[in-house]
């Protein structure tokens, strides 16, 4: 998958739908990420879903999604139109769903799936399926089975050792890692003596996540090698934050909260980075990493 | 941006059959003015949160329609309750022209009442479009000169708010519509100001999540109500979903 610029549209942000997918790609993205989709439709959380206190944000939608059917079509449209690389991101309930959802979003020929292993595994008490390195890979093995297109999984922070996840998922079969998701978090308020989020607990993102997301990204180069391609994200705002991303070990960035934080966030992110490479002398992106 | 804070309601209104208009009085004031066709996000805490348009700022108010599970227990609050509020949120209206038209439908005519005293205040002559199905559902007038129009003729002229937007076209000059609604109606009201050679803001509704550009799941074509919106200009009749489809719950695209 070759992408004319490293920033990639986080799934998650802006929506499911082809038009939302086809404007990333007009605001300048290297490649866009669909937000998540299941087996069947899915209306997420009741309101709060997301926060934004400055700087920490925070949300738990509660993976509302139209479900695979009805998001192939919006996956083909944007395959078709968009004129970059489109990522379909999926999750399911077990490894079997997943192989499932994975099949059926096959026929939309997104260039890639990203498998969101950051969602419970109904299989083991609702512990996420990226908490460890089995659980990771029995996902990522059934999505193998189910297409032939590239995978790339999506991992939560909220592992033991992120890097040997990342490699049980690239020994089991993923082309590419994810990294990271949402941080486990929560607001209160006090006065209503509620949690804000309908859900109670959610995850952070925005610039608070970013030390978080440059530690997993590290930790999971070091653990997969020079090779494996890493989509780095979380909390990325700016191009300098972009370029620490590369240097932790990530081979294109994604971009998430930052759409809503600033104007035109990709293209001004791209252009930061060009001016910080021909500034400091860097002739190309793979020069930059902090380990070879 | 920041998180909900709390706010006492101050004064509560039943402005007809359904609508109740709320003042408040927000513990924390807002980080900035808020503008018609602004909103801010409702919070009950533990059950629901809802986007609502500004109905005016001094005092802050809101006027809600009974219509489902959050407003009817929004309405059926009493002054001294507490609600959580966060905004203002999305893009305005912004006033321009000599003389505008503001074209209401049902309690979509609470903002213009806000839009109508701005106008007042900057100098600008307006002429407001009150319309309902019947006489119990009608809003109270603007501070400026107001039509009303009922469906069943029960108050006001018979008929609705675009047939009397017409008529006062063909007697006057307007540089601007601006108008809330319900979105056929809307429709309708931009193609008659096009027609017309004015300019036409409308403030578009669609299943709303974050509030905050964030989701995408208030999508209207590639436009995020949110976050573009939810006023939008004369373009907004070449989108593709404009007058046709909005997103459910589930954000599966479905005929309005």
């Amino acid at each position: 998958m070759k992408l004319k610029n490293p920033i990639v549209l986080a799934s998650g942000i802006r929506g499911n739908s082809a038009d939302l997918l086809i404007r990333a790609a007009m605001e300048g993205a290297g490649a866009a990420t669909s937000k998540s989709c299941s087996l069947l439709p899915r209306e997420g959380h009741n309101n709060p879903t997301m926060l934004d206190s400055g700087g920490v944000m925070m949300n738990a939608v509660g993976l509302s999604n139209p479900g695979v059917d009805e998001e192939k079509g919006e996956i083909a449209r944007a395959v078709k139109e968009a004129g970059i690389p489109i990522i379909a991101s999926i999750f399911g309930k077990s490894p079997e769903e997943f192989a499932k959802v994975a099949q059926s979003i096959s026929e939309a020929r997104p260039h890639m799936i990203e498998a969101d292993i950051s969602c419970p595994n109904i299989h083991r008490e609702g512990m996420m399926f990226s908490s460890t390195p089995e659980d990771a890979a029995s996902v990522v093995a059934a999505v193998r089975e189910a297409t032939a297109l590239p995978i790339s999984v999506k991992l939560s922070p909220q592992a033991a050792d992120i890097g040997a996840v990342a490699r049980a998922c690239a020994e089991s079969g993923a082309d590419c890692i994810t990294a990271i998701n949402t941080m486990g978090g929560m607001f209160i308020d006090a006065r209503a003596r509620r949690s804000i989020l309908h859900n109670s607990i959610g995850g952070i993102s925005g610039p608070a996540l970013k030390p978080v997301s440059l530690r997993c990204v590290y930790s999971i180069r070091k653990a997969v090698g020079p090779k494996m391609p890493i989509i780095g994200t979380g909390g990325v705002t700016t191009g300098i934050d972009a370029i620490e991303m590369l240097m932790a070990g990530a081979t294109a960035v994604g971009i998430g909260s930052a759409v809503v934080l600033r104007k035109n966030a990709f293209a001004d992110i791209a252009k930061e980075m060009e001016s910080f490479m021909a500034e400091s002398g860097y002739k190309s992106l793979s020069k930059i990493a902090l380990i070879e | 941006m920041a998180l909900p804070t709390a706010a006492k309601i101050t004064g509560v209104e039943r402005e007809n059959g359904i609508v109740t208009t709320f003042t408040l009085e927000p513990e924390e004031k807002p980080h900035k003015r808020p503008e018609p066709g602004q909103f801010f996000m409702l919070w009950l805490p533990g059950f629901d949160e809802k986007p609502y348009s500004v109905a005016g700022i001094s005092p802050l108010a809101f006027a809600v329609g009974a219509r489902g599970p959050f407003s009817n227990k929004l309405s059926s609050l009493k002054k001294g309750d507490k609600i959580w509020l966060r905004g203002p949120y999305g893009k305005g209206f912004s006033l321009s022209g000599k003389k505008i038209l503001l074209v209401g439908g049902g309690y979509g005519f609470a903002p213009l009442r806000f839009l109508a005293a701005e106008a007042k205040n900057k100098g600008i002559s307006a002429i407001a479009v009150c319309g309902a199905r019947s006489a119990g559902l009608l809003m109270k007038p603007a501070d400026c000169k107001t039509v009303f129009t009922t469906d069943d003729g029960s108050r006001g002229i018979k008929g609705n708010a675009i047939a009397a937007a017409e008529g006062l076209f063909k007697k006057e000059k307007f540089d601007v519509v601006y108008t809330c609604g319900p979105e056929k109606m809307m429709e309708a009201a931009a193609r008659l100001a096009k027609k017309n050679k004015a300019d036409c803001q409308l403030l578009l509704e669609r299943y709303m999540k974050c509030g905050i550009g964030v989701c995408g799941h208030c999508c209207c074509g590639d436009r995020l109500v949110c976050f573009d919106g939810p006023c939008f200009g004369l373009e907004i009749l070449d989108n593709p979903d404009f007058g046709k489809f909005h997103r459910d719950k589930c954000g599966r695209k479905v005929p309005l």
